[in-house]
């Protein structure tokens, strides 16, 4: 898809970049050390770079991570593994949905459970609906850290459709919560799969829109062409997942590598860059867009009927109604709440495809309901470490762009 | 590309003696090694047998249990579904082990964030400085006796390390030197 721009014949960015890098070599000067974030517009939440620049140009950048550290594993070690839900939504916030569902597998594969068909077909929803909403946030603030304002403000029009279908599904607009280990809270409302298809139906055309407004916008082009290029090597040896790593030409999806929630049924493309710079970056995000449209639809085409959670009535919450008239299920109610689910001694590691790369759960567990330990793999975490590589040889503006396009959110990395 | 059935009887030909007996849960794989040959170990596993992928690496504090830590690495594939997860076994004696970020890159800040987080030192690192914590920090939250609440600490250059202006109010809990006793969910003990 980069060929596309082949036709603009200005100097690149590197190119310039290069030719900096030349010129000042022979200027004497002292380097200054310039303090970015932790609050600063581009660093999308309290990330902190220490950049030392030679005139334009990032000689050195140390990144300063940590500021949104709230101790999730510690606390994830004190609760039971349904109360962890709600931490999540706190990880990646702008994909709450995404990240109640690869906690909520990851627990079930310790469990050993297979969730029901029509659970599964709600949670690749929410998977889908959740990651175009990222996305959405994801390029829609990287245009406008390089100077494309208008952009933010159709992709926001287009993600306050989605937090309104969100709200009309799980109740809440952010802090969603919406599985739990074995099912969901709720099943979708009535006429909810039809306001999906609608949506999707109204997106379509949208998508084009921001496609034509920056895919081939010049000043947009040429400030991410050939700015941030991270090679396969490196991508590979840094452990990039996402957007991140598929730009620079590594076709690694979760979704086709390790199939969960009945991925390998749907047909879906997997897009890959073959520079590995911000504008491979930002076309994968773009066409991940469609592609996550594609699976909405055929997970609408052929939605199955059927429970929404698993059959193990010990370990799963029984109906409120049962609970106030039978016994056992007041039990089982009462052991669930108090205790936790009866998880078998063991540990397993699941990873998902989450809007940012792999988020993966490592869970230790002596069995009983609560982890003995749980370590969360952050994507942006792991995105983040390449920082110091880099940036040092780009120019001061250029720092801006990369750290869009990286796309890291800091309630994730820090936890 | 090695499966992990080949990959792990591979790597107990070739470090014998320093590996322990591979064990199965939910399909994954699991191996015990020698804490001073993971560096070798992670060389073989991407060298020869195509696991490029080091996806995560935790530590867990077994506490009262000898040795105490253990270190757990997860090495993928970024284009087959195979995985297989190494533990190094960590005394608290020594509480160190080498580091692979000379082999996978992104190791640096996973053995940062451990040494962070746990305390365990990885020799030949790069860059060994705490990473979510900040430099100075005295404890390493989440050892099992770290309590959930945490402990006081100097925070030096920070704005509050005294009395908040706001503390004593009518919305703000009664100052105090332990969470526990400002917190006003923690209540006190019935008096008898």
């Amino acid at each position: 898809m980069a060929t596309t721009t082949t036709t603009i014949e200005q100097p690149d960015a590197y190119y310039r970049v290069q030719q900096a890098a030349e010129n000042a070599a022979d200027v004497p000067g002292e380097r200054l050390t310039l303090n970015m974030g932790p609050s600063h517009p581009s660093t999308h939440g309290v990330l902190r770079i220490l950049l030392e620049l030679d005139g334009e140009l990032v000689t050195k950048a140390t990144p300063d991570v940590g500021y949104l550290h709230r101790g999730d594993e510690k606390i994830a070690e004190n609760m039971t593994y349904n109360q962890f839900v709600p931490y999540t939504d706190r990880l990646d916030y702008l994909a709450p949905l995404a990240n109640n569902v690869a906690y909520a597998c990851a627990v079930e594969k310790l469990m050993n459970w297979e969730v029901p068909p029509r659970c599964a077909a709600i949670r690749v929803l929410c998977c889908e609906l959740a990651r175009i909403s990222a996305h959405l946030l994801g390029f829609g603030a990287m245009a406008m850290d390089v100077g494309a304002m208008s952009v933010f403000l159709y992709t926001f029009t287009e993600r306050e459709k989605l937090y309104n279908l969100f709200e009309s599904l799980t109740g809440a607009r952010f802090t969603t919560s919406y599985t739990r280990i074995g099912g969901l809270t709720r099943d979708v409302p009535p006429g909810w799969l039809d306001e999906v298809a609608a949506f999707i139906k109204q997106y379509k055309p949208q998508i084009e829109e921001t496609d034509k407004l920056l895919t081939r916008n010049k000043i947009f082009v040429e400030r991410n062409r050939d700015v941030g290029v991270i090679t396969r090597e490196e991508a590979i040896s840094y452990g990039l997942t996402g957007p991140n790593v598929r730009g620079s030409g590594v076709d690694y999806d979760v979704r086709k590598v390790r199939p969960y929630l009945g991925y390998e049924k749907y047909n879906f493309d997997v897009p890959v860059g073959t520079v590995g710079d911000c504008y491979d970056r930002y076309l994968c995000r773009m066409e991940e867009l469609r592609q996550s449209c594609r699976i909405i639809e055929q997970v609408l085409a052929s939605f199955p009927e059927g429970p929404i959670h698993v059959g193990d009535t010990k370990n799963y919450l029984p109906k409120k109604q049962k609970v106030l008239t039978k016994m056992e299920e007041l039990i089982h109610q009462f052991i669930l709440v108090t205790e936790g689910l009866k998880a078998p001694a063991g540990e397993v590691y699941f990873g998902a495809e989450n809007p940012k790369g792999e988020l993966g759960f490592y869970i230790r567990s002596r069995g009983g309901g609560v982890p003995y330990r749980l370590k969360i793999r952050a994507p942006s975490f792991v995105n983040l470490s390449i920082l110091d590589r880099l940036l040092p040889g780009n120019m001061m503006s250029d720092v801006v762009a990369i750290l869009g396009s990286l796309d890291f959110v800091m309630g994730e990395c820090d936890r | 590309m090695a499966t992990p059935t080949e990959a792990i009887q591979s790597l107990q030909s070739e470090f014998a003696g320093k590996v322990g007996t591979a064990r199965e849960f939910r399909g994954e794989h699991t191996l015990e090694v020698d804490r001073d040959i993971i560096a070798s170990v992670a060389t073989h596993l991407r060298d020869k047998l195509g696991f490029d992928y080091l996806a995560d690496i935790c530590s867990v504090d077994n506490m009262g249990d000898e040795p105490r830590y253990e270190v757990v690495y997860e090495f993928a594939s970024f284009s087959l579904p195979h995985h297989v997860r190494v533990i190094a076994k960590v005394s608290e004696d020594e509480q160190s082990l080498p580091t692979i970020s000379g082999v996978y890159a992104t190791a640096n800040w996973h053995e940062r964030e451990i040494w962070d987080m746990m305390g365990i030192k990885f020799d030949g690192h790069p860059d060994l400085r705490r990473i979510l914590m900040w430099e100075g920090f005295p404890y390493f939250p989440l050892q099992r006796d770290f309590p959930l609440e945490g402990k006081p600490s100097d925070t030096p250059g920070e704005a509050f390390t005294r009395i908040a202006p706001l503390e004593g109010g009518p919305f703000v809990t009664a100052p105090a030197d332990h969470n526990h006793d400002r917190e006003p969910r923690a209540r006190p003990p019935e008096p008898v």
